[in-house]
């Protein structure tokens, strides 16, 4: 605890100095003349353009990019359910961020003492969003919806952990409850003006938001859960690799939207984005593959699908701050130790962290926001890093995924906990055997 | 008449129904099976964890034959499955009451 709050303490006033710093330069330069008002944005076309087909790629991610991803990692008998998982949390979560989840995150708060924290319900059903409400530079319905993509994919990827033992009912409403009590709130402290925005946190495309939340999430899922029946002993190979190897194509694709769309913009933010999502994903994939071949004797389809979900994951807070250098840099740590963190730390702890969210999703996400802080330079994103001699930006980065870490391991311990007592969360171990498919949805895949 | 059960390498399934075809004999049933004997199974490796696979796919060959031609069809089948290493298979022979061809109601030595 005392360890904590000594970080947070250097992590304000670096960041306070940073700050200080930071807002005081334009002030020098604009001495003599009166500070001209903003203009006001209006749409530009190139950039609306963008995030259409930017909001598509990232629903591409989720249905069918991670369902097939972790479908063919599951045992056949189970293939379907992990399908409607993903199809449904896709579906609840639209409905909730609609109503009530994007004023959340991305609302102003009248009340100045919960702004840090959420926003307030001035959209609640999306009041005031007219057809030609304003975001920046696209149309306010784009952001929205782009956004929404965000919020779907972060609790989809959880049902990896969570794969061959949860109940359905328990999983929805387990969604809807992470959605409102862990997505939006952190959503708003990084990306709506909270209190990580302020502290200066470098997230730009969700390696807090989305990966870290989910894997933490991920990995207090699982151990609340159990293990699977018969884990360690029983055959859980993947059935079928080639939708888990095309499920991770459509991510990596996807993805460009995710990052690259991140840039709100169709401009060089958005270029550099593409071009080093693409060199930290392909140098993890290299890494992972040269590990597993070093280890095991054999480079796996698997593996070199995963070393590129891991690279994906860690590239994604720094993609609008790093050059290509710092990118092949990323790639090659989330490559390496995300290997170690699925395999080997998973082994040594016993966990059943089924399809390793926690391993690629929560590691490589701390892996990214941390060498963020390492390798944001001036020149890509207007901020910089300890390359340039910026020794402030690693503290802060740790405070943000600190944050992060301590709130949604606590939230959703909590809302699992009265899951758990009220409608109970994991199927029986009849149900189990029989395979979720039949149990749970009464389908099979023959 | 004899069923004779052949379990042979998958790869093999070719050569034994020529041969068996060149004997005069038409018509088996063929299945897709598991098994072991004394040949050893494989390891998996997905993320670091290990699966020892011990049945190995296999195909089951079953054919019945008029009784006199059952050493003859034997002898075929061994030549054409054998290749020398472990996991070669085995032969089952066992008896047969009655057979019937559906489309004529053909019995027996009549039906084979």
């Amino acid at each position: 605890m005392k360890f904590n709050g000594l970080i947070r303490t250097a992590a304000s006033s670096a960041a306070t100095a940073a700050l200080y710093l930071w807002t005081s330069l334009p002030s020098f330069a604009q001495d003599a003349a009166p500070a001209a008002a903003p203009p006001t944005p209006t749409l530009d076309t190139g950039d609306t353009a963008w995030m259409l087909t930017s909001t598509a790629l990232v629903l591409m991610m989720t249905i069918p990019g991670l369902a097939l991803f972790y479908g063919g990692m599951v045992r056949k008998k189970n293939v379907l359910a992990v399908l409607m998982q993903c199809f449904a949390t896709t579906c609840l979560v639209t409905v909730l961020w609609m109503v009530v989840a994007y004023s959340l995150a991305f609302t102003t708060n009248a009340n100045e003492a919960w702004q840090p924290y959420i926003g307030g319900l001035d959209k609640l059903l999306l009041a005031g969003m007219g057809k030609d409400a304003l975001t920046l530079t696209i149309p306010e319905s784009v952001f929205m919806t782009f956004q929404m993509t965000f919020a779907i994919i972060t609790p989809a990827l959880i049902v990896g952990s969570i794969v061959d033992r949860m109940k359905f009912s328990a999983l929805l409403l387990f969604m809807g409850l992470w959605l409102l009590i862990v997505y939006a709130p952190i959503c708003h402290w990084v990306w709506g003006g909270g209190f990580l925005a302020n502290a200066g946190v470098l997230d730009f495309a969700g390696g807090t938001v989305v990966h870290i939340n989910a894997g933490i999430a991920g990995l207090v899922a699982c151990l609340m859960l159990g293990r699977r029946t018969g884990y360690r002993t029983e055959n859980m190979a993947p059935f079928n690799l080639v939708l888990t190897v095309i499920g991770a194509s459509l991510l990596w694709v996807g993805w460009f939207g995710f990052n690259a769309g991140s840039a709100v913009a169709a401009n060089g933010s958005a270029g550099m984005a593409m071009a080093v999502t693409q060199i930290a994903t392909a140098t993890a994939a290299l890494a992972w593959m040269f590990s597993e071949w070093l280890v095991h004797g054999k480079p796996s389809v698997l593996g070199i699908a995963s070393g590129a979900v891991a690279g994906l994951v860690a590239i994604t807070p720094a993609s609008g701050f790093v050059d290509p250098k710092g990118a092949l840099v990323i790639g090659a740590a989330a490559g390496v130790g995300c290997y170690i963190a699925a395999t080997g730390l998973k082994r040594l702890l016993g966990y059943d962290d089924s399809l390793d969210v926690f391993g690629v999703h929560a590691v490589g996400g701390v892996i990214g926001a941390l060498l963020t802080g390492v390798f944001a330079v001036e020149a890509i994103g207007g901020k910089t890093g300890l390359l340039e001699g910026n020794f402030a930006q690693v503290p802060i980065q740790a405070y943000g995924v600190l944050a992060t870490i301590v709130w949604c391991a606590v939230a959703t311990f909590s809302i699992l906990l009265v899951l758990k007592l009220i409608v109970g969360i994991r199927v029986t171990e009849s149900a189990e055997v029989e395979g979720l498919d039949l149990a749970l949805h009464g389908e099979t895949v023959q | 008449m004899k069923l004779i059960t052949a379990i042979i390498k998958p790869f093999k399934l070719e050569e034994v129904r020529t041969a068996l075809t060149d004997l005069g004999l038409q018509g088996m049933t063929v299945t897709e099976v598991k098994g072991y004997g004394r040949q050893k199974g494989h390891t998996e490796i997905y993320r670091g964890a290990e699966y020892a696979v011990s049945f190995l796919p296999k195909i089951k060959m079953e054919i019945v034959v008029p009784s006199a031609q059952v050493d003859k069809a034997l002898e075929a089948i061994q030549r054409a499955a054998k290749t020398g290493q472990i996991g070669d298979g085995k032969i089952f022979v066992s008896p047969i009451e009655h057979t019937v061809r559906i489309r004529t109601g053909e019995a027996d030595d009549n039906a084979l």
